[in-house]
């Protein structure tokens, strides 16, 4: 009890730490990795929260891909200094932004203080639809089947966020390579991991993915760690992305969104409601589409990761 | 107090300190990750929740969880969005914040 006291707490105040850090850091730089650090913490938060699932999810996205992305961003946008100076609000603004903040803060820290013990929520609707379409991994049915709709807009949200990137690129560029180009590694670490990680990284990733059934893992999981490695592959120069005009960019990037939707039409069809599993396909539908959507969500991930095109295929 | 009202705390002090950093902070960058310890205080506030709403015999709400999982992807997708719109704002401006220049402010006095 005691040994449980002392680990929450020295977690939550290694957090609140790395929270501090993220705002306070003298440079960008120095405040991104406070942000990885702060997501790596708050897996563990996760962890001790029995939530394993959103642990993995925050641990590859939150602060994996969501990291690798801003320090990329921190280097190229470096300079500004003194327009940074000049635009920070003064001692009243500061002042009156505190009291909002902590009212707020305190706000929901008596509202958390007030919650009742135990309340009864939608699980025991959710673990019957879990039994029907033969998901062990409870978190997994609420993701494919009591929630399936908002699993299909997110999916769909992650198709338009590399759209609405791409977009960011100059014209001159459409149809380009997306993302900056990276030296072709011959030595060092980076080369090294760059040619070995990857074939265990994928395999991990597969797995990931497919225990994601009965296990912590999923779909979200596992298509992170298939992005990372081809990410990885990338920054060594051993890979270059694909032009964003590429057709078969483009199918991966909506295989898996696609699948969701025409399963769902399906089980219209078959059962009377959108997203309905029908009983007589359920689970090889069900597995499919999970397989699509890993390689979907791997590629968006990607994608984003990479950036809008940068130059002329 | 038991262990998920410490992380429900947590997360109170993590939307306060992110709502204070979006506001008080000028870079467009700086603004981008106040946001997500914003958004990660709110996850951790649901995930205090999943302990509340958790059946006999399970150790957290499922429902919140994948919540929170959609959540946290399309929170990623936000930041790459976010992050690539400084980035081109930078390229074509050279500007790290969104405030207006000093040359535009003195012409509205």
């Amino acid at each position: 009890m005691i040994l449980d006291w002392l680990l929450d707490g020295m977690v939550a105040l290694l957090i609140l730490a790395a929270a501090l850090w993220t705002l306070a850091a003298p440079t960008p730089f120095a405040a991104v990795i406070g942000f990885v650090g702060f997501g790596l913490l708050a897996s563990l938060a996760w962890v001790r929260l029995a939530a394993v699932d959103v642990a993995l999810t925050e641990a590859a996205v939150g602060a994996g891909a969501t990291g690798v992305i801003l320090l990329q961003s921190a280097v190229r946008l470096r300079r500004g200094a003194a327009e940074v100076a000049a635009a920070t609000p003064g001692r009243a603004t500061t002042l009156l932004a505190g009291l909002l903040a902590g009212g707020l803060g305190l706000g929901l820290a008596l509202a958390v203080l007030a919650l009742p013990a135990t309340v009864p929520g939608p699980a025991a609707e959710a673990a019957a639809r879990s039994a029907e379409v033969g998901l062990g991994n409870l978190v997994a049915a609420v993701l494919m089947a009591y929630r399936g709709l908002d699993t299909l807009l997110e999916s769909i949200v992650l198709v338009f966020a590399v759209l609405a990137v791409w977009a960011m690129g100059p014209d001159r560029h459409w149809g380009g390579i997306p993302g900056p180009r990276f030296a072709r590694q011959r030595d060092g670490p980076l080369a090294l991991l760059a040619r070995w990680l990857p074939p265990v990284g994928i395999v991990i990733g597969i797995h990931i993915a497919w225990v994601g059934a009965d296990a912590p893992g999923g779909k979200f999981q596992g298509g992170t760690v298939l992005a990372a490695m081809w990410v990885l592959a990338w920054g060594a120069g051993l890979v270059r992305p694909p032009s964003v005009a590429d057709r078969r960019v483009r199918l991966v990037l909506v295989a898996g969104p696609l699948g969701f939707l025409l399963a769902g039409l399906l089980g219209a069809v078959l059962d009377g409601s959108f997203l309905a599993w029908p009983a007589a396909l359920g689970k090889p539908l069900l597995l499919l589409v999970e397989a699509a959507m890993t390689l979907s969500v791997a590629a968006a991930l990607a994608l984003l990761v990479v950036g809008p095109p940068e130059r002329r295929a | 107090m038991s262990g998920p009202v410490l992380y429900g705390l947590l997360g109170a002090a993590l939307v306060a300190l992110g709502l204070f950093g979006l506001v008080v902070q000028a870079a467009v960058l700086r603004k981008i990750l106040a946001f997500n310890l914003l958004g990660g205080g709110v996850f951790l506030l649901f995930g205090v929740v999943a302990r509340r709403t958790a059946p006999a015999g399970l150790a957290a709400d499922p429902v919140p969880q994948a919540m929170v999982i959609t959540g946290i992807v399309v929170a990623f997708a936000a930041t790459a969005l976010a992050v690539a719109m400084a980035l081109r704002m930078y390229q074509i401006t050279a500007a790290v914040t969104v405030s207006p220049p000093p040359d535009a402010q003195a012409g509205d006095a």
